[in-house]
């Protein structure tokens, strides 16, 4: 694991990118076991998901529901392999539980489960269907609100995903209530199952849609690590209204077959494709949870 | 458990959904945790008492039912005793899902509080009248389902339901109905009540049902049949011992409630017996149709869930003994 778990707030932007990373063998690895699961949502979303839980995150994985711990709700739930690995190697579950994602009796679930039935510490409740999310953060950042707590609230959302009318309920819902401890982060990559997003439904001029319903938009490389840490700092400065990150990404980022390409929405990579995956995504100074192509 | 001086040719009359909402506003009293969530339908399911009492404390999702069903989950996580209220059918066949995974999945402290349901909103049609609510909340695992009788019995499941932390459904009506039960009568959550005893078969009935039961023993007593009548309020937990018990004390069973024929409380205690004591059933309920518009007493006369049916019912139920 990391060498300095007690201080685990990653400042240096090369080790940041290197855990990030890592997070995405660890996701290669995760499915070349599980031979099921979606590599691209997940590829995409690594360089987030480090920028949150190694520098921005008030959190502690010793104490996963710490009364003034920031919120992190995934409402696309389809993309866990990369919040599973997050949270291993945040040291929230044993790296070793990685091999377990979903299989049977275990605690990595296809989509993530709540505690109390198969749950990860660290997840706040299910998701997988889609769209529900939203309403979700916006229940908890009114609730933090009214005992005025000082937790932020944080909600990944997929482009895809806006499809679903709830998550127009929760933004009005969100911007009527002027939840300023509330961001969501929109994983803008354009892909979706069936095709591109705008052969889907098109879904522009978004920016100006969140504006419309009175949140605070702001636009982001998805893969620019300084620019996602600073863009997250204004995110949660904003005041009086909610505030979205559209996080411009690229589906499969990191593995270049996989890249931009929403055919790796929903599938893992066969042996094949999983050496070659790894061999682009160099190895790091952390180290593999397996070495899955040992024996072969 | 009756009012005192109980008159049934003259029962006091009360909508339940009062009893929800004068319970809210109590609750909101002694309890700062309890939060209630608005779905554009405030006024008519009464949560205006509480919200002009407590401003603070209720915060409005529009018509989003579904929204309303996350918002609620989230302020659970939170710590809030959330009650998420609207009309039965948008209580639970539009957030279906939302219900199933952020509430029941997640075993969220969520009170979901349905007003106008079954066939008594009437004029309304068959689009608002709520008669599959029952059974799609029973079938969710974790769910606790409640069907009160009157506006005190709803008044004391609302005060109870916050001891339990757990996903509730709670089912009550728009229309005035007797409200006949005591207000000191105790509610014990998951034991059904014998409200009265006899020896020739037992009616186990829920909600509005309660009452044209009480009738129809009334009616039975005058031709000779001493029928019992229970007050299966809870749905879910089903309480087995005293439908066991009745199956063997009175060798057959009706139940009658203005829901479904399947899978509402008259499935829950066929299952039951089923497995534990086969006894015969007749089961007083809405014939797998939907409604339509009227007056709740012409509804409830057409789709066969009026007193008389239940005499009927208890009829056929004796001479399959
Ligand atoms: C309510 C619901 N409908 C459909 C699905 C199936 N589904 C899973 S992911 C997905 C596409 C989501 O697209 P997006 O949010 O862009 O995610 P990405 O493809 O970028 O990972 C769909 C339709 C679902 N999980 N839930």
């Amino acid at each position: 694991m990391f060498p300095n778990l007690n201080n685990p707030v990653f400042t240096n932007i090369d080790d940041l990118n290197e855990i990030a990373r890592q997070i995405r063998r660890d996701i290669m690895n995760m499915l070349l076991i599980s031979k099921s699961g979606h590599s691209g949502g997940p590829l995409g979303m690594a360089d987030v998901f480090t920028a949150l839980y190694f520098n921005k995150l008030n959190i502690r994985p010793e104490e996963p529901y710490k009364k003034d711990r920031d919120f992190v709700f995934l409402s696309i739930g389809h993309i866990a392999p990369v919040w599973y690995a997050t949270l291993a190697r945040r040291g929230y579950i044993p790296l070793d539980e990685l091999k377990t994602l979903r299989k049977v009796n275990g605690r990595l679930q296809g989509h993530p489960a709540p505690l109390k039935t198969h749950g990860v510490p660290g997840v706040e409740i299910a998701s997988g269907a889609l769209g529900q999310g939203l309403s979700i953060a916006v229940g908890t950042a009114l609730g933090l609100r009214l005992d005025k707590k000082p937790n932020h609230v944080y909600c990944i959302c997929g482009d895809g995903e806006l499809n679903e009318g709830q998550l127009w309920e929760a933004m009005m819902t969100a911007g009527h209530h002027k939840t300023d401890n509330l961001t969501v982060i929109v994983d803008r990559n354009y892909c979706q199952i069936d095709n591109r997003t705008d052969k889907v439904m098109e879904l522009e001029p978004l920016a100006d849609k969140w504006r419309a319903f009175n949140f605070e938009v702001l636009e982001v490389d998805g893969h620019d690590m300084q620019a996602v840490l600073n863009c997250i700092d204004e995110a949660k400065a904003v005041k009086g209204k909610p505030s979205v990150i559209l996080a411009y990404t690229k589906m499969g980022r990191g593995v270049s077959f996989m890249e931009d390409n929403y055919k790796w929405h929903g599938v893992p990579p066969n042996d094949e494709q999983g050496k070659i995956a790894l061999a682009e995504l160099k190895p790091t100074k952390y180290g593999d949870f397996v070495d899955y192509y040992a024996g072969k | 458990m009756f009012l005192k001086n109980f008159d049934i040719t003259k029962p006091e009359l009360k909508a339940s959904r009062l009893g929800f909402a004068e319970a809210l506003v109590d609750l909101g009293k002694t309890n700062p945790d309890v939060v209630v969530l608005g779905g554009d339908v405030t006024g008519s399911v009464k949560t205006d008492l509480f919200r002009d009492a407590y401003p603070d404390r209720f915060f409005s999702v529009g018509v989003a039912e579904q929204d309303m069903m996350g918002t609620a989950a989230g302020l659970a996580l939170a710590g809030k005793i959330p009650f998420a209220s609207t009309y039965g059918e948008f209580a639970t066949g539009r957030p279906f899902d939302q219900i199933r995974q952020s509430i029941a999945y997640s075993e969220m402290n969520v009170k979901i509080c349905a007003s106008h349901c079954g066939l008594t909103v009437g004029p309304d049609g068959a689009t608002h009248q709520s008669l599959e609510d029952v059974a799609i909340m029973r079938v969710l695992p974790h769910m606790n389902v409640i069907t009160p009788c009157d506006a005190n019995q709803t008044y004391k499941v609302i005060l109870k339901c916050v001891e339990v932390n757990a996903p509730f459904y709670i089912r009550f009506y728009r229309d005035n109905s007797p409200n006949f039960t005591a207000p000191d009568a105790p509610f014990e959550f998951g034991k059904a009540d014998t409200l009265i005893d006899g020896n020739d078969c037992t009616i186990m009935a829920s909600g509005l049902l309660v009452w044209e039961s009480i009738l129809a023993v009334e009616d039975l007593y005058k031709e000779g049949i001493n029928a019992r009548l229970v007050n299966m309020h809870t749905i879910k937990p089903i309480d087995k011992e005293t439908i066991i018990n009745c199956a063997k004390e009175t060798g057959c069973i009706v139940t009658a409630e203005d829901h479904q024929k399947h899978s509402g409380l008259g499935g829950a205690v066929a299952e039951v017996l089923a497995q534990h004591y086969p006894a015969p059933v007749e089961f007083v309920a809405v014939n797998d149709t939907f409604g339509e518009s009227g007056t709740g007493k012409e509804l409830m006369d057409k789709y066969g869930i009026s007193c008389k049916y239940i005499v009927e019912a208890v009829k056929r139920a004796i001479k399959r003994k």
